[in-house]
């Protein structure tokens, strides 16, 4: 039996009759094998639908598989618990959870991808359902099994976890880009163990968390995010990170008027 | 490994053509007059499908009274040997020898039907396929399929020098022009007043940019723009006898540069800046939307680093 399916009598007593009718538990309009298995192992078996709410823009076709840019808008749902982001045909499907707490549920950053894959974020609402939106990406092979593009060339010694960033204020909410330098090998490739960022938390300048994010190898070398912001208290957001070998980072970014 | 994954796909690939009797279409090569002694072929001005076999760009050839010289030998071995039989045909001579004016795939893969002849690049692009042939090769067996069998990369054999040659009454010049990728090559024949200026201009199809670097494609423009040719055969799109086409690829690199450093500076995402409005006079150009985002693919992440500024260490360690 679908997953969905199995759940329907749940997910109707969850949903009551606040669900827009056409987020009504149906097929995978990406129609991937693998989905049965995203669901359980990425959304750990909780109820979820396919909701075209959950926004995911990316272009269909790249020829560089180990930076696939997407853009996750999960705002029409109003609050947003947490989002992850992955891609069923990747060897490491996750890619990163993003709890947005006071951010809103908007973001952009660059993934790897193995193959042509779909790519999803799933956004938990307030009742722990998951919102499913996708597309599929059209892409060569390797893109997690390559050598990061400038491994080889990369003086990591100094730029490891250096950050750059910049806040933009667009009426009245802001932008946030911020990229941290970082391999984020897979471990896919030769004998490079698997070496990632797996932390990254913004705070506002009170020290009060802004938003956390777990993270894991299949997002692309030296990750930029993009994130929104309504409300800023203060004149700088601080940016803490950590590696799988518990290095950790830091930076200030400042918010000009 | 890439290469033992082509042969698997050749292999696939020919095992599927004896299952169904298929017996590949031919390409429509038609030698186009532009000078005495000179043609040109004009190519489809799509993006690669098993429908055009692959066959996208523009080649040349210009009969000596030593025999031909061929300007690029087309996408695949099936393209390369029915082409040299038109070209042969079509001359009245055998062909003495091949140019490779760049590492683009469609413009290199049909090298194994001139196995006989020298067949030249100049030493960076020779390097540059040394490494990345197979790679290029693999993409193009993905993107076309069917009509790539047989095909593998044959590595340039012979120098390429920029500089003038006299050959069978001919005075060609070998013009080194990077920009479209690391290292290109324009022909200008100067006895015909024909400009073999390949990949560094389109005409009315969207410029590639997969190893494009800007600043240098719009100083090979200049040069090229300043020679004074009477014919002008670009990679992609119709031959003409003006400047036209070089200017219009000179404004589209620049609204591409300026568009990309505008985005970037106002914070767009890299799928925001793919959906930015393309102005009319390139809209209508073949493959405009999907080369745009193409090209933002390859380029943006340049121009987002330089706007973003380091940061400061935090004023105090928490945890
Ligand atoms: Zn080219």
């Amino acid at each position: 039996m679908p997953p969905l399916a199995r759940h329907l009598p749940a997910l109707l007593v969850l949903l009551g009759t606040s669900l827009p009718l056409h987020a009504a538990p149906q097929a995978d309009p990406l129609h991937s094998v693998m989905w049965d298995v995203m669901h359980k192992t990425v959304l750990g078996d909780q109820p979820a639908v396919f909701d075209e709410r959950v926004k995911v823009t990316l272009p269909q076709q790249v020829e560089d598989g180990q930076r696939v840019p997407v853009s996750v808008d999960a705002s029409a749902l109003g609050r947003v618990e947490e989002i992850v982001l992955f891609a069923d045909y990747n060897p490491l499907p996750l890619a990163l959870r993003f709890q947005p707490l006071r951010l809103q549920p908007v973001f952009a950053v660059a993934m790897r991808v193995n193959q042509a894959t779909p790519i999803r974020a799933a956004a938990r609402d307030a009742q722990g359902v998951w919102h499913v939106g996708g597309q599929l990406v059209d892409a060569p092979g390797g893109g997690c099994a390559l050598p990061t593009p400038t491994r080889a060339s990369t003086d990591w010694a100094n730029l490891l976890g250096k950050m750059y960033g910049r806040v933009w204020r667009e009426g009245a909410t802001h932008r946030i880009r911020l990229r941290v330098m970082h391999p984020m090998d897979t471990g896919l490739v030769g004998n490079t163990p698997k070496f990632h960022l797996t932390q990254l938390r913004l705070s506002d300048s009170a020290g009060q968390p802004l938003a956390h994010l777990s993270l894991d190898a299949p997002l692309a070398e030296n990750p930029l995010f993009t994130f929104q912001l309504a409300l800023l208290n203060g004149d700088s957001l601080r940016i803490d990170a950590q590696d799988s070998d518990g290095n950790a980072f830091g930076g200030r970014l400042p918010v000009l008027p | 490994m890439i290469r033992h994954r082509l042969r698997l796909l050749a292999a696939l690939l020919a095992g599927l053509g004896a299952v169904a009797g298929a017996r590949a279409a031919e390409y429509p090569i038609t030698p186009q007059a532009v000078a005495p002694d000179s043609w040109a072929v004009i190519a489809d001005t799509g993006y690669f499908t098993p429908q055009n076999g692959g066959f996208l760009v523009n080649t040349a050839f210009i009969a000596t009274a030593e025999g031909v010289v061929v300007i690029g030998s087309g996408p695949s071995r099936a393209f390369g040997q029915q082409y040299r039989r038109v070209i042969e045909r079509t001359a009245g001579k055998p062909v003495r020898e091949l140019v490779i004016t760049h590492k683009h795939p469609d413009h290199f893969l049909g090298n194994q039907a001139f196995s006989d002849v020298p067949i030249r690049a100049d030493e960076k692009t020779t390097a540059m396929l040394r490494n990345e042939a197979e790679g290029l090769a693999e993409n193009l067996y993905r993107l076309v399929g069917d009509r790539m069998q047989g095909t593998e990369p044959l590595l340039p054999n012979a120098p390429l020098t920029p500089g003038v040659r006299e050959i069978g009454g001919h005075t060609l010049e070998f013009i080194a022009v990077p920009g479209h990728t690391q290292s290109d090559i324009a022909v200008f024949d100067h006895t015909s007043g024909v400009l073999y200026a390949i990949d560094q201009v389109f005409n009315g199809r969207t410029p590639t940019l997969p190893n494009a670097s800007l600043p240098d494609w719009l100083a090979a423009l200049d040069r090229l723009e300043a020679l004074p040719f009477k014919t002008l055969v670009p990679g992609h799109g119709a031959v003409t006898h003006d400047a036209a086409p070089i200017r219009a690829t000179r404004r589209y690199l620049q609204w591409l540069d300026a568009t990309l450093k505008d985005a970037a500076r106002h914070g767009l995402t890299p799928t925001e800046a793919m959906a930015l409005p393309i102005p009319a006079e390139f809209a209508g150009w073949a493959e405009a939307r999907a080369e745009w985002r193409r090209s933002v693919g390859f380029l943006y992440a340049r121009y987002e680093l330089a706007e973003l500024p380091a940061l400061a260490a935090p004023d105090q360690p928490t945890d």
